[in-house]
């Protein structure tokens, strides 16, 4: 079982290739980290991978197939895009942003049955927001929205988790309460990939890391493979502090910090 | 749903029927209920001008007012979810406009009751067919439909000038300017009927379709990820939604405040969701222009436009529910 995107490139305009020749695969039970600096095409890829950009050349393929020829209410049973949290137009209740997940499942005329509010309970309890589930959508904090969203994926039978940037916007703390329910998933089965611009993170929370560079991701390994000082400084232009802790098979990389560059 | 709640919509149920027989029995000539459902029902025992009365004028006109306040309401509940914007009414595509030029020139031309309400409706399609066509050349995004509905608004006003500005000042004028004050003076079987027809159609389509509206609301990213083909429901919703208001306003002219106003204060009661905010969005607003259209008809000797009414309650109604939104959010005292 698995999503890749196989030597994808994919172009806004005509001749100038937002990604290129990407190869990327995502398992299951893993959270795959996309890095890279801003406009290097990790929300373009994403959405590649989301079956909602078609590749100038190369395909997307879930379990072999490719996206183009999956309609688009089986793909969203099996993929889920998480989105940044945002401020919603209406104030719809936290379960009823989780049901939203559940169209794939329902008729254009169907009203939502005992086992669609029963897949939004099962959802909302996977990401601890059992509690939240009559809260308005709108008075909830940034990470309780993020999880929300992260529960709407869920509602929609998605083993394949894409997430854009969950981590923006939120305290140190709120990011660990996310990526806690992350890791939980992934330890479910879940494949969970995320877009994000803190390679610490990556290296706290991540299984693999892509590196997307001009479009292209070359570098990909496990985060503390592929996360050195040269490579950091290649993706985005300026320096990085590791930190190191000793550990029983020699030390391990504990921290990315970005350094100064008024020093 | 909470007791509350649930207490609101049985109010609103009830509302609707009291008030159409309210709406009958109501007016210049007092006639006894009794009366009024043997003339209903067909019976003996009522005078042939107070049968007529009833059956041909109050009734229709009555049925007229539901179906257009029902249609207002829905459709600017779903415009609201649809453009992801609260302040859209059911007028934001240029239907109005697009009738208002339709019915001055077949009033300029004289071209009679009937003549009027086909060309109103004609215009008023033309108008969104318009927006429509700008939306496909640059990607149907809400935003582009927006722009397309001022741009092709403008268009339309500058041609509703233009026949002003040539119509008779003694005769034609004065029909334009009294037609687009609105009102259902003019209503009778021979409009109420398709009206009728179009307005059971168009509510079943928005009832069936209402749990889908919520998607709708969320980012194209978002509704295409979930599985949902966003263009092809938006200009489904976009067109069933037109048809329902250049129906209404062809037999009605221009009522305004009710597509804006009563999807908020339904949205106040029952919350967001479509699966409660359409079918009480349209009971509200059925009972609503029942009520105000029995005020335009018996509140003064002469008879009060109804889009004059609308705006006199619906400017107020929408200040208060804007204090009450300031007000949920700590920005008003």
């Amino acid at each position: 079982m698995t999503l890749e995107a196989r030597r994808i490139s994919y172009a806004y305009a005509p001749g100038s290739d937002v990604i290129r020749q990407a190869t990327v695969s995502l398992d299951e039970g893993r959270i795959t980290f996309l890095l890279g600096s801003n406009g290097s095409g990790k929300t373009t890829l994403l959405e590649c991978l989301a079956g909602l950009r078609m590749p100038r050349s190369g395909a997307v393929l879930l379990d072999g197939q490719d996206l183009r020829r999956l309609p688009p209410r089986l793909r969203a049973r099996r993929i889920g895009l998480v989105p940044q949290m945002h401020e919603p137009t209406f104030s719809y209740t936290v379960a009823e942003v989780v049901l939203m997940g559940r169209a794939p499942h329902m008729g254009l005329f169907a009203r939502p049955s005992a086992e669609d509010w029963r897949a939004v309970d099962v959802a909302l309890e996977a990401v601890g927001l059992s509690g939240l589930r009559n809260r308005p959508y709108d008075r909830t904090s940034g990470g309780e929205r993020q999880l929300a969203l992260v529960a709407r994926g869920l509602a929609q039978g998605a083993a394949y988790l894409l997430m854009d940037e969950p981590a923006a916007h939120l305290d140190p703390h709120h990011q660990a309460d996310v990526f806690d329910a992350v890791s939980r998933l992934a330890a479910d089965g879940f494949s969970v990939t995320i877009a994000s611009h803190q390679p610490n993170n990556a290296l706290l929370y991540g299984d693999r890391a892509a590196f997307l560079i001009d479009g292209a991701a070359d570098l990909q390994g496990t985060p503390s493979e592929i996360l050195t000082k040269a490579t950091l400084r290649q993706a985005y232009g300026m320096d990085f502090e590791i930190l190191y802790a000793p550990g029983p098979s020699g030390p391990s990389a504990k921290a990315i910090l970005p350094l100064s560059r008024q020093s | 749903m909470s007791p509350a709640r649930g207490r609101t919509s049985w109010i609103l149920v009830a509302a609707v029927p009291i008030l159409f027989v309210v709406a009958l029995l109501v007016g210049r000539y007092g006639i006894r209920i009794e009366e009024t459902f043997r003339a209903l029902l067909g019976l003996d025992g009522v005078s042939d001008v107070f049968r007529a009365l009833i059956l041909r004028v109050r009734l229709p006109r009555a049925l007229a007012a539901a179906c257009i306040g029902a249609n207002l309401a829905i459709t600017g509940a779903a415009f609201q979810g649809l453009f992801r914007n609260p302040l859209v009414d059911s007028r934001i595509l240029g239907v109005s406009s697009g009738a208002a030029f339709g019915a001055a020139v077949a009033l300029l031309l004289s071209a009679g009751t009937l003549g009027l309400q086909a060309s109103a409706f004609a215009f008023a399609l033309l108008a969104v067919a318009l927006v429509l066509l700008i939306g496909a050349r640059f990607g149907s995004a809400p935003l582009v439909l927006v722009i397309g509905g001022i741009l092709v608004s403008a268009l339309f006003n500058a041609l509703l000038g233009l026949i002003k500005y040539v119509a008779d000042p003694l005769s034609s004028l004065p029909a334009i300017t009294y037609w687009l004050l609105g009102g259902l003076s003019q209503a009778s079987w021979t409009s109420v009927t398709p009206l009728c027809a179009v307005t059971g159609a168009g509510l079943l389509f928005f009832l069936a379709i209402r749990w889908r509206l919520n998607v709708l609301t969320l980012s194209d990213v978002e509704a295409s990820a979930l599985g949902v083909r966003v263009r092809g429901l938006r200009v489904a919703v976009v067109g069933v939604g037109t048809v329902l208001i250049a129906s209404s306003v062809a037999v009605g002219g221009m009522i305004g405040w009710i597509g804006l106003v009563v999807p908020h204060i339904a949205r106040a009661w029952v919350g967001p969701d479509h699966g409660r905010l359409i079918p009480v969005s349209a009971a509200l607003g059925i009972a609503t222009l029942l009520a105000l259209d029995t005020i335009a008809r018996n509140a003064i000797a002469s008879e009060i436009p109804l889009g004059i009414l609308t705006g006199l309650i619906g400017v107020p109604a929408f200040l208060l529910l804007f204090l009450r939104f300031l007000r949920s959010r700590g920005e008003a005292r």
